[in-house]
């Protein structure tokens, strides 16, 4: 029955007419002039959306009369007395420190656990797999408020307020769904059949971990750890509300700010320039892997 | 390998999960139903549905639930589109371009408090901030942003803080379309639009999927921004549920009341997961 669909041949040079009207400028300088129109639109947009990002950098560094001065400043003599008032009068390192080690343990106790259960739900799925998996994120779209209550009464009844041990389990807990989810995706990358050659060679389960999957899944590790520790470090509702004075992370030293005592300017954006630097540098640093991570490497 | 190791590996993972989840819920059923002030631990009792009732019937109630989904949509349109937009113009190569795409990535990486005091103080400020200095420039009348647009406000400043993330997905997913397909489409007389209309745009589908994913996430529990900037007010302009239930249960220390609005909101988050497996969950198989 298929018949051949007739060719209608004196349709075509009505498409031929779009290459004429465009030869009107030799091609070269329509190129450079295309060029710089996107080279210029580019960079108004990227400014644009960086602008509040460069006038807090740039604000750290003037005194807070010329932070405030109208119509704003763009040159001045830059100071560094903001950094060294910040560090005197609320330590900035000791939220540094809570920061770092919150993020850092956090992440790591968070990979532990995370690790083999990806590895259990990528190479040996079952039926139950991916409702699993899709109840992990369920848990993780849950507003945390909703369980601060009862969290805060824990925590209260444990003593673990306002202790970095808390703040850890917490940022563990909370991180984890995206953890087990990206390790997963990256591990279903995976070749089961590399995995399986290394058992029938007699390698242990540990063995086969930690010399096949590994070095395999190099690149997951890094993408999931870096984008946890990113989370954990700007993670403010919990931070907030389990902790204080001694345990604050840098969310918190900042949320400090938002007082009437915060319009002092110049201090507060040495602050958040100080609070964000570290993990605008590394982020910038592991984009690429990032990437990877934040797509649970769903797009390549 | 028997069928006991792939259990006792997953094992850890499922049972912290299952606490964390379990636990406050149990306790957090249990509060709805008494009364429990934080403020007076002495009385407390059987308040059967009182709670919810109470939740449920505050003034307050509605406009949260608006304002939840208001930011979580407006949000969402704003970094998916701008996103697509600000992608396409960097995607071809122009001089600086690795700088810009330092510089545009940069707001995804600043923590929300940071966000928040940056746009209060610095920028939106009716006085001293940035745009009321732009403003003047063009003849306008000031803007007093977090009073007179506060819900607006808000989004700008998660919207601002979100693009970059939608952008730097968006770049990453154009960077793999077939560029032979695109040229032959040219050749074939297709215009701008055209070729955005029937091919970018659905090579983009899947990573779109992946966007809206990871923003519902996030973006239904706003909370830090809110908290530094507006306090949900004027009002309750600017209150969402998430900042409903904490009001509830830190400035009201009312816990009864905020367990109740904290299971709504359990629900809520199940509404939104059903949807969002239906809609996204079979594209990222």
């Amino acid at each position: 029955m298929n018949e051949p669909v007739p060719l209608h041949l004196d349709e075509a040079p009505l498409a031929l007419p779009v290459a004429r009207k465009r030869a009107a400028l030799p091609w070269t300088i329509r190129y450079n002039l295309a060029l710089a129109v996107r080279t210029a639109a580019a960079w108004l947009v990227t400014l644009l959306l960086f602008f509040p990002l460069g006038w807090m950098a740039l604000t750290a560094f003037k005194t807070e009369l010329q932070a405030i001065q109208v119509p704003p400043l763009f040159f001045f003599r830059p100071t560094l007395e903001n950094f060294v008032e910040v560090q005197q009068r609320s330590d900035y390192l000791l939220y540094a420190k809570n920061s770092v080690i919150t993020s850092v343990c956090s992440t790591l106790i968070g990979l532990a656990i995370a690790a083999p259960a990806a590895y259990s739900m990528a190479f040996f799925r079952t039926k139950k797999t991916r409702d699993i998996l899709m109840w992990m994120l369920s848990t993780k779209m849950m507003p945390a408020v909703g369980a601060l209550v009862p969290i805060y009464v824990l925590a209260q009844s444990a003593n673990l307020l306002d202790t970095r041990t808390g703040l850890i389990v917490v940022f563990t807990l909370s991180n984890l769904p995206i953890m087990v989810w990206m390790l997963y995706s990256h591990f279903k990358d995976i070749p089961a059949e590399i995995l399986e050659a290394a058992r029938m060679d007699g390698a242990t389960l540990w063995q086969e971990a930690r010399m096949v999957l590994l070095p395999l899944a190099m690149g997951g590790f890094a993408s999931t750890g870096l984008l946890c520790l990113v989370l954990a470090w700007n993670e403010a509702f919990w931070a907030l509300n389990l902790s204080s004075a001694k345990s604050g992370t840098l969310a918190t030293l900042i949320a400090s700010y938002s007082s009437p005592e915060g319009l002092f300017w110049a201090k507060l954006s040495a602050a958040s320039l100080m609070a964000i630097a570290p993990i605008v540098v590394f982020g910038w640093l592991t984009q690429k892997q990032l990437v990877q991570g934040l797509t649970f490497g769903a797009v390549k | 390998m028997n069928r006991f190791l792939p259990r006792a590996l997953m094992a850890p993972a499922v049972a912290a999960l299952f606490l964390w989840m379990i636990v406050p819920l149990a306790m957090t059923i249990y509060f709805s139903l008494i009364r429990f002030n934080l403020m007076q631990p002495e009385v407390r009792g059987f308040a059967g549905l009182g709670n919810f009732e109470y939740f449920v019937t505050d003034p307050s109630f509605m406009t949260a639930v608006v304002n939840t989904v208001v930011l979580l949509a407006s949000v969402i349109a704003i970094t998916v589109a701008g996103g697509i937009a600000v992608a396409l113009l960097v995607d071809a190569p122009f001089p600086g371009r690795s700088l810009v795409r330092l510089l545009l990535i940069a707001p995804f990486f600043v923590m929300p408090t940071v966000n928040a005091l940056l746009w209060k103080h610095m920028m939106m400020n009716p006085i001293y901030g940035v745009l009321a200095q732009v403003w003047q420039f063009f003849g306008l009348q000031r803007v007093d942003w977090l009073t007179d647009l506060p819900l607006f406000s808000i989004i700008l400043m998660v919207a601002w803080q979100w693009l970059p993330f939608a952008t730097l997905i968006f770049i990453t997913s154009l960077q793999s379309m077939n560029r032979e397909q695109l040229e032959a489409a040219t050749m074939d007389g297709a215009n701008y639009l055209q070729k955005l209309r029937f091919m970018v745009i659905p090579h983009l589908g899947r990573s779109i999927a992946v966007v809206i994913m990871i923003e519902m996430i996030f973006l239904m529990s706003v909370f830090a921004e809110i908290f530094t900037t507006t306090g949900g007010g004027p009002g309750d302009a600017s209150t969402n549920v998430a900042f409903l239930i904490f009001k509830q249960a830190l400035l009201n220390f009312d816990a009864g009341v905020a367990s109740a609005g904290a299971l709504f909101a359990v629900l809520l988050a199940n509404v939104a997961a059903v949807f969002l497996i239906r809609m996204i969950g079979k594209n990222l198989d």
